[in-house]
C-alpha cells in the first residue's frame, strides 16, 4: 500500500467485511481474550464454540477473539452479535454453558436471560 | 390502590442532569390538579440507554416512549394521555426503543459514565487481524500525518491537545517530542515504555493485548514528528499473550507496509523491534529502561541530560507509555480541539484506571479527567461488597499514596492527586475498606519497593528498607511513639535524596497513611491493638451486641473457642482464639469486631 487512497479503499473493504458479519452476514460472536480472560477460561469456551459450530454444522457464524472488554471480575465473556445488531453479553461462561448457548440462542433464537452480564452483575 | 398507570421518568445521569425531577415533580403537581394520583403513579428509573434524547418518560401500559420532555410538556401528556387515553404523538420518541438493544442494563451502567479513547477498540476487534483496525479507522492518521502535515504541524497539534504522559508523571507529550525534535542528530529512537510494573495495574497490558496496532500507527507518528526511524516497544516478558500479538502486529504492518520503507510514499522509512524485559519494576524508569534495551543492568543514571538529548546509545530518544501513544491517532482523527475539549482544563483527555481490591466490579475503565474518586468507585465500580464500609482508596501503587473519605469528592486529575499526597501513577485503583490495616497496607508496598529497589543510590536501597524493618516491628506489637516520627523523617529524606524516582516515591504510601490514619498507627504502639484485625499479634476478636445468635461462628471455629446459646449473643474465649478470623468471615451481620471499645466514637488526633 502507497498511498493514503488505498488505505482508504482498504478501508471501506474491511469495514463491508466487518459489517456484513455484523448485519447481513450472520452472527458474529467475540469472546474476550485478554490474559484475564484466558486465566479464567476464555480458550476453552472458544475451543467449545468452534467444536459446538462445526458439529451442529451452523452456518454464517463468525467467531473471533477480541481484547479485554473491562469487565474482569466476570470473565470469561463471550458477546454474540446478531444480524439485528442486539448485543448478548454472557459472563463466566463454561464448556456446558456453551453448548446451551448453542442450542438456545444460537440454533433457537432464544438468549439465555439467567446467563447474560445484567442478570449476574448488579 | 393499585394505580392502573405508570409513568416512568428515566433518571440515568444525562435525564437527570436534563431535568427529570424537575419533571416528575411537575408530573405529581399536575395528576393532583386532574385527580388523577390514585389511577396513576410515577416512578424513577434507571437510564434507558437514549441518553441524547433525554428526558426520556415511559408511559405503561401503553409503552409510549416519550423524548425530550420538558416540564412545560407534562400538562398536555397528563390531560391528553392519562386522562383521554390519547398518546401525545408530538412527542414519542421517533424511533422506538428496541428492547433487544438494551437488555445488558448493568452493562449500561457500567460504561455510561466512560468515555472509551484509549481503549476504543479494546474487546471489539480482533487484535490479530490488522483489516479490523483498518477498518476502524486504523493508520488512517498516519497517513494523513505523513502526507499533509509537516513534523512541525504534528508536535504543534499534540502540544495543543494537552495530552499528558501517562505512565504517571503527566509531564506534557507534545513537549517531549519538541525536546526530542530540537535535538541534532542522525539517528534518533522512539520508545514505547510497556514495563507495566504496579502491583494491580493492568492498563497497559489490556491496550496492548487489545489494540496493538494503535501503540504502533502512534509511535511511527512519533518517528515522523521527531525525525527518528527506529522505535523499540520495551515490554515485560511476564505478558507473553501481549508479546505475541504485537510480534503479529508488527509483522501485519510490515505485510502491508505501514511499517518498513517509505511509507505512503513519503520517503519516511520507521520500523519497529521488541525488546523484552525481566520484569524489573525499575526499568520502568526511562534511563533505567534505555540502560536495560542496551544490555546493561537496568539502573537509572542521573538527569540531565535527557533522553531526548542523550538516551539510547547516546542518540536524543522519545519514551512514552503505552496509553499515551493509543491516545495519540484519536488526537490526529478528531483534531486536538475536540482532545482538550474532554477532562478538565490542566488535564485534557480520559484515563485508563485498573479498578481492584474491596470492590464489586473488578475490572478496566475508561473516565473523562475530572470524573470523582466517588463516581469512579461507586457508580461504576458498583461499591464495597459485603456490607463493608469505604476506608480509603490507594492510587499510584508503589509509589501513591492513600486518599479517605473526604476526599473521595475530588476530581480525578494529575494535580490534583499530587495535592492529596498520592499521584495519577499508571492508573491502579486499590479499594479498601474497614477489615483492611493501614500499617499492614503500607508494608505491604515498601515491601514491594525494597525488593525493587536496584541499589544503586544509598537513600533508596538502605532507607527503604530501615522503613520496612521499622513497619514489621509495629506490626508484631513491639513499636513504639518514637518509631513514627522516625518514619517520618526517614520517609522525607529519602523522598528529597533519591536517585531517581522509585526512591523518590517510594516513602509516599507510609507517609500518607501515617497523615491520614495516624490513630491507627497509635493503635498499634501504644495500644497494642490492630483495629481491623489484620495484624495478628495485636488482634482480639469480640462479639458486638448486634449478634442475633444464628451459631454459625461457633460452627466455623476451627478450635471451638466461640460458646453461646442459639438466638443469644455468643462469646469468644480469647484464650483459645487463635485469631484466624474465620468467625468474622461467616457472620452473616457483621456483629464480630477487632475494634477496641469505643473506637469508632472516639476522635483521636495525636
Amino acid at each position: 500500500m502507497k498511498s493514503l487512497e488505498d488505505l482508504r479503499k482498504l478501508r471501506d473493504e474491511a469495514k463491508r467485511n466487518m459489517n456484513m458479519r455484523y448485519v447481513k452476514g450472520g452472527v458474529r460472536i467475540q469472546v474476550g481474550m485478554g490474559t484475564c480472560g484466558i486465566a479464567a477460561g476464555a480458550g476453552k469456551a472458544y475451543n467449545k464454540f468452534l467444536e459446538e459450530i462445526q458439529e451442529n454444522d451452523l452456518k454464517n457464524i463468525f467467531i473471533t477473539q477480541v481484547g479485554c472488554m473491562g469487565e474482569c471480575a466476570f470473565e470469561p465473556i463471550v458477546e454474540i452479535i446478531e444480524e439485528n445488531g442486539t448485543h448478548s453479553i454472557y459472563c463466566q461462561v463454561t464448556e456446558r454453558m456453551v453448548e446451551e448457548i448453542v442450542e438456545e440462542h444460537l440454533m433457537g433464537g432464544r438468549p439465555i436471560e439467567r446467563y447474560l452480564l445484567s442478570a449476574i452483575k448488579r | 390502590m393499585l394505580e392502573n398507570i405508570h409513568i416512568l421518568i428515566c433518571g440515568g445521569t444525562d435525564c437527570h442532569n436534563a431535568d427529570a425531577k424537575g419533571i416528575r415533580t411537575e408530573f405529581d403537581r399536575q395528576l393532583e390538579l386532574h385527580e388523577l394520583t390514585g389511577d396513576a403513579k410515577t416512578v424513577i428509573t434507571g437510564c434507558m440507554g437514549q441518553c441524547e434524547k433525554g428526558p426520556i418518560v415511559v408511559v405503561y401500559p401503553d409503552e409510549v416512549f416519550y423524548a425530550n420532555v420538558k416540564p412545560e410538556d407534562v400538562e398536555e401528556i397528563v390531560t391528553e394521555h392519562v386522562k383521554n387515553h390519547r398518546p401525545v404523538d408530538r412527542l414519542k420518541i421517533k424511533e422506538p426503543i428496541d428492547y433487544k438493544k438494551i437488555k445488558n442494563y448493568s452493562e449500561l451502567k457500567f460504561y455510561s459514565k466512560q468515555k472509551r479513547i484509549a481503549l476504543r477498540n479494546c474487546g471489539s476487534i480482533n487484535p490479530t487481524d490488522i483489516k479490523e483496525y483498518i477498518g476502524r479507522d486504523g493508520y488512517q492518521a498516519l497517513g494523513q500525518v505523513l502526507t499533509e502535515m509537516t513534523p512541525l504541524q504534528v508536535i504543534d497539534t499534540v502540544k495543543r491537545s494537552g495530552l499528558r504522559g501517562r505512565g504517571g508523571g503527566g509531564f506534557p507529550t507534545g513537549l517531549k517530542w519538541e525536546f526530542a525534535s530540537k535535538s541534532v542528530d542522525d539517528q534518533k529512537y522512539v520508545i514505547c515504555n510497556a514495563d507495566e510494573g504496579d502491583p494491580g495495574a493492568f492498563m497497559d497490558r489490556a491496550v496492548l493485548e487489545g489494540d496493538p496496532h494503535s501503540v504502533l500507527e502512534a509511535m511511527a507518528i512519533c518517528g515522523y514528528a521527531i525525525g527518528a526511524n527506529m522505535g523499540y516497544i520495551y515490554i515485560r516478558a511476564e505478558y507473553p499473550v501481549a508479546v505475541e500479538r504485537l510480534r503479529i502486529a508488527i509483522n501485519q504492518a510490515k505485510d502491508y507496509q505501514l511499517l518498513g520503507k517509505n511509507i505512503f510514499n513519503s520517503g519516511f522509512d520507521f520500523d519497529i523491534e521488541l525488546r523484552l524485559g525481566a520484569g524489573a519494576f525499575v526499568c520502568g524508569e526511562e534511563t533505567a529502561l534505555i540502560a536495560s534495551i542496551e544490555g546493561e543492568r537496568g539502573m537509572p543514571r542521573n538527569k540531565p541530560p535527557f533522553p531526548a538529548v542523550k538516551g539510547l546509545w547516546g542518540h536524543p530518544t522519545n519514551v512514552n507509555n503505552v496509553e499515551t501513544f493509543a491516545n495519540v491517532p484519536v488526537i490526529f482523527l478528531k483534531g486536538a480541539d475536540w482532545f482538550k475539549a474532554i477532562g478538565t482544563e490542566k488535564s485534557s483527555g480520559t484515563k485508563v484506571f485498573a479498578l481492584g481490591g474491596k470492590i464489586m466490579n473488578t475490572g478496566l475503565l475508561e473516565v473523562p479527567m475530572g470524573t470523582t474518586l466517588r463516581e469512579v468507585i461507586f457508580d461504576i465500580g458498583g461499591g464495597i461488597p459485603n456490607r463493608r464500609k469505604f476506608k480509603s482508596v490507594q492510587t499510584g501503587g508503589p509509589s501513591g499514596g492513600c486518599i479517605t473519605t473526604k476526599d473521595l469528592d475530588t476530581p480525578i486529575d494529575f494535580d490534583n492527586l499530587v495535592n492529596l499526597g498520592s499521584m495519577m501513577g499508571s492508573g491502579g485503583m486499590i479499594v479498601m475498606d474497614e477489615d483492611n490495616c493501614m500499617v499492614d497496607v503500607a508494608r505491604f508496598y515498601l515491601d514491594f519497593t525494597v525488593e525493587e529497589s536496584c541499589g544503586k543510590c544509598t537513600p533508596c536501597r538502605e532507607g527503604t528498607k530501615r522503613m520496612l524493618d521499622i513497619l514489621d516491628r509495629i506490626c508484631e506489637g513491639e513499636g513504639t511513639l518514637d518509631d513514627l516520627r522516625i518514619l517520618e523523617k526517614l520517609g522525607n529524606m529519602i523522598k528529597d535524596t533519591s536517585l531517581c524516582g522509585l526512591g523518590q516515591t517510594a516513602p509516599n504510601p507510609v507517609l500518607s497513611t501515617l497523615k491520614h490514619f495516624r490513630n491507627e498507627y497509635i493503635a498499634h504502639v501504644v495500644d497494642k491493638v490492630c483495629p481491623a484485625g489484620v495484624c495478628s499479634k495485636l488482634t482480639t476478636f469480640s462479639i458486638t451486641d448486634g449478634c442475633i445468635g444464628c451459631t454459625k461462628c461457633a460452627k466455623n471455629c476451627p478450635v471451638g473457642a466461640i460458646s453461646g446459646k442459639v438466638k443469644e449473643k455468643h462469646h469468644i474465649d480469647a484464650s483459645l482464639c487463635i485469631r484466624c478470623g474465620a468467625c468474622k468471615v461467616a457472620c452473616p451481620v457483621n456483629s464480630i469486631t477487632t475494634k477496641p471499645m469505643g473506637w469508632e466514637k472516639e476522635e483521636r488526633h495525636v
